[in-house]
């Protein structure tokens, strides 16, 4: 009766038990992979577009020395943004270079102390921004206010009489922005600077 | 009929064998003292229950109504407002549900901190606490996203340049929070997902922890100041006491409970009958300036300390600051889990609680007037004021014109009225001469403060007469300001 009041020895075969073990254990970490790395990918997957180049009209429609703001349907926006994806960039034609080459200067909207949206005075020549006080020159650079520096500047290019410009990530304003960074105070030293 | 129902309960729980672990819950015995008047303390976190509860029902009906999508979300709110029935009620008991479980979630934080009752052995129930509190205000932030008005699509703007702040990562976190490159369908289904699915499945995660811990390490009774926390001999005091004189929960503590939720619900509601839903104010548009994003009044603190430093604190207050207070109120029960409980004996606990409210209040009323904005459309819709031009020669009135034309008015108050960015004017000419005016406007704040140069902005005749208007501007029968080493007293 000592059989009886005893359970049956759980391993009848210990090798098979351990090689069932590993084998759960392979499974586990294959079935993981096979779930966990599309899932990753979707979610750690940056959303990466092309740069994408925006018309912004012809040359001949900038009056020399006017800042206005010309406004587009951004093309990095999804077909749901409705008006969302209505944004616009201030620009201002400078004039001809030595090379009667059209030059622009082109400033993003979003304020570069907090990114909030600058109105441009005509009255004054000054962008001020309605979150903080901060306050900008006709040519992007910071006048007053909490900006640590001047309006960024869109990179633009002229192509067949039209001006474009490559569409700007709002209000990240890092990787489409001219890279050059000190903004020219002249129109002689912005020729000078590169573009694409 | 009863015999037959009582019947249907005894099959249900032969199976799910709930029955003993409810009523003993209801039961447990409590502090004789949680359950007499010191109970009154005791509602704030019931309160906290009852309001999330509405916030779940409420939620689950807008969601099923509101589109999570740029094109339409403005829409299907206005919808919500004035076509759905009652929908503008579930928005407005949605808002001010939320606002007031913001307040009954702070309100029993600062209970439990003044009574210490965060001491041996709740330290944890601490923890998941201000957890729940990240939560609580992290719905509401990802809420009013969800508004898709100019507030938050700027907001969302403002977010992603502090978050590009942070070093290194910052261009990643911000194509993380905003889904994109811009601002738009990916950002707001982002946020909707916080809202509607991360954050309250987190909520919920924690508020399980909280409840079982609030069971298991007990109600605290209210302070003695006979009876300091010895975490040696708490629980065994505690027991012995609970065993001698506890009361069953289930009985005075909870009426108390239900009494004080049913008059926030009350409250609650009648506020959203009142006031009505909160926006949405308009579309988001982009392309329209003098946008001025607000916070939400849980956040409006922060947005007033980060106006009002100096720029050099800016990016510390942005991304160290917020880490540094989450990190003391995790610490607040490792700092002292013992000792005195009672208020009375924890002076430097009720002074803290003081100053923290003084602090967040006056910082919220500075948020909420926001004197550092400027007011855009000041130039061109605020008229000087008669009286002071009333007697003005031409030059003088020239000179007001130039003052509205070069938009002084957006940051330069008269008689009040006009921006509050700099100082009101209405006087100026008691304190400035004619030489110093001319100097404070050419060459605005040295060191680019907070006045722009207005040197190249205006010509010789415009500063002339600018600067006569405002030489002018003084109280009838005060003398203009003059330098007293230079000019001769009259």
């Amino acid at each position: 009766m000592e059989t009886a009041s005893n359970p049956p020895p759980l391993d009848l075969l210990p090798g098979r038990r351990t090689f069932f073990g590993w084998l759960t254990y392979g499974l586990g970490a294959v079935a993981a992979t096979m779930l966990g790395f599309p899932i990753a990918q979707y979610f750690l997957g940056t959303w990466q577009r092309r740069a994408s180049w925006v018309k912004l009209g012809a040359v001949d429609s900038f009056l020399p020395g006017v800042t206005r703001m010309v406004t587009f349907d951004s093309p990095l926006s999804q077909p749901w943004d409705g008006r969302t994806a209505h944004t616009g960039v201030f620009v201002r034609y400078l004039g001809q270079d030595d090379n009667q080459q059209a030059q622009f200067l082109v400033l993003a909207v979003n304020c570069a102390h907090l990114g909030c949206p600058v109105t441009w005075f005509p009255q004054s020549e000054l962008f001020m921004c309605p979150c903080h006080g901060g306050v900008y020159y006709a040519n992007g650079e910071r006048s007053s206010g909490p900006p640590p520096r001047g309006l960024f500047r869109c990179v633009w290019r002229v192509q067949q009489g039209n001006l474009e410009v490559q569409a700007p990530h709002y209000p990240t304003l890092d990787d489409t922005l001219d890279k050059s960074g000190a903004v020219a105070s002249s129109a002689s030293r912005l020729a000078r600077c590169k573009h694409a | 009929m009863r015999n037959w129902l009582s019947r249907i309960g005894g099959w249900f729980d032969h199976r799910l064998g709930v029955r003993a672990i409810v009523l003993s819950t209801l039961e447990h015995p409590i502090p004789r003292g949680a359950a007499g008047p010191l109970g009154w303390w005791y509602v704030f976190g019931s309160a906290s229950l009852t309001l999330l509860a509405i916030q779940i029902l409420t939620g689950i009906g807008l969601s099923l109504v509101y589109v999570p999508a740029p094109d339409q979300a403005f829409e299907s709110l206005e919808y919500l407002n004035y076509e759905q029935p009652l929908g503008w009620f579930l928005r407005a008991l949605h808002y001010y549900a939320g606002s007031g479980m913001v307040v009954m979630v702070l309100v029993h934080m600062t209970q439990v901190f003044l009574h210490g009752s965060y001491k041996y052995p709740r330290e944890l129930t601490w923890l998941v606490g201000v957890l729940l509190l990240v939560c609580t205000l992290g719905m509401f932030f990802s809420g009013q996203i969800l508004r898709w008005d100019p507030d938050a699509y700027w907001g969302l703007a403002v977010a992603g340049s502090m978050a590009g702040r942070v070093p290194v990562v910052g261009p990643q976190i911000v194509q993380l929070l905003h889904g994109g490159p811009v601002i738009g369908g990916d950002s707001l289904s982002r946020f909707f997902a916080l809202h509607v699915f991360v954050i309250p499945g987190a909520l919920l995660l924690l508020l399980a922890a909280h409840l079982w811990l609030v069971l298991r390490c007990g109600i605290s009774a209210p302070p003695d100041p006979k009876q300091p926390v010895d975490p040696r001999t708490y629980d065994v005091d505690y027991h012995a006491e609970l065993r001698r004189t506890g009361v069953p929960f289930f009985g005075g503590a909870v009426l108390k409970d239900a009494f004080f939720s049913a008059l926030v619900v009350i409250v609650v509601v009648a506020l959203a009958a009142i006031m009505g839903p909160k926006g949405p104010s308009e579309l988001p548009d982009p392309t329209i300036g003098g946008a001025n994003p607000r916070p939400e009044w849980p956040f409006l603190w922060l947005f007033a300390l980060l106006a009002m430093s100096p720029p050099a604190a800016e990016t510390f207050i942005i991304l160290v600051l917020p880490v540094l207070l989450l990190g003391l109120l995790f610490l607040v029960p490792f700092i002292s889990n013992r000792g005195q409980r009672a208020p009375s004996r924890r002076p430097a606990a009720v002074l803290l609680v003081v100053i923290s409210y003084t602090v967040l209040g006056v910082l919220t009323y500075k948020g909420h007037t926001a004197p550092w904005s400027p007011a855009m459309n000041a130039w061109s819709s605020d008229p000087v004021p008669i009286a002071m031009v009333k007697q003005s020669s031409p030059l003088q009135l020239q000179g007001s014109a130039v003052f509205q034309n070069k938009n002084c008015r957006n940051c330069h108050a008269l008689d009040g009225m006009g921006g509050r960015r700099g100082p009101d004017l209405s006087t100026i000419g008691t304190r400035l001469t004619r030489d110093q005016l001319i100097d404070q406007i050419s060459n605005g704040t040295p060191g680019g403060g907070n006045m722009p140069a207005y040197g190249k902005q205006m010509g010789p005749h415009e500063m002339t007469a600018l600067v006569e208007f405002l030489v002018s501007l003084r109280p009838p029968g005060q003398l203009p300001a003059r330098v007293a080493t230079l000019d001769p007293p009259p």
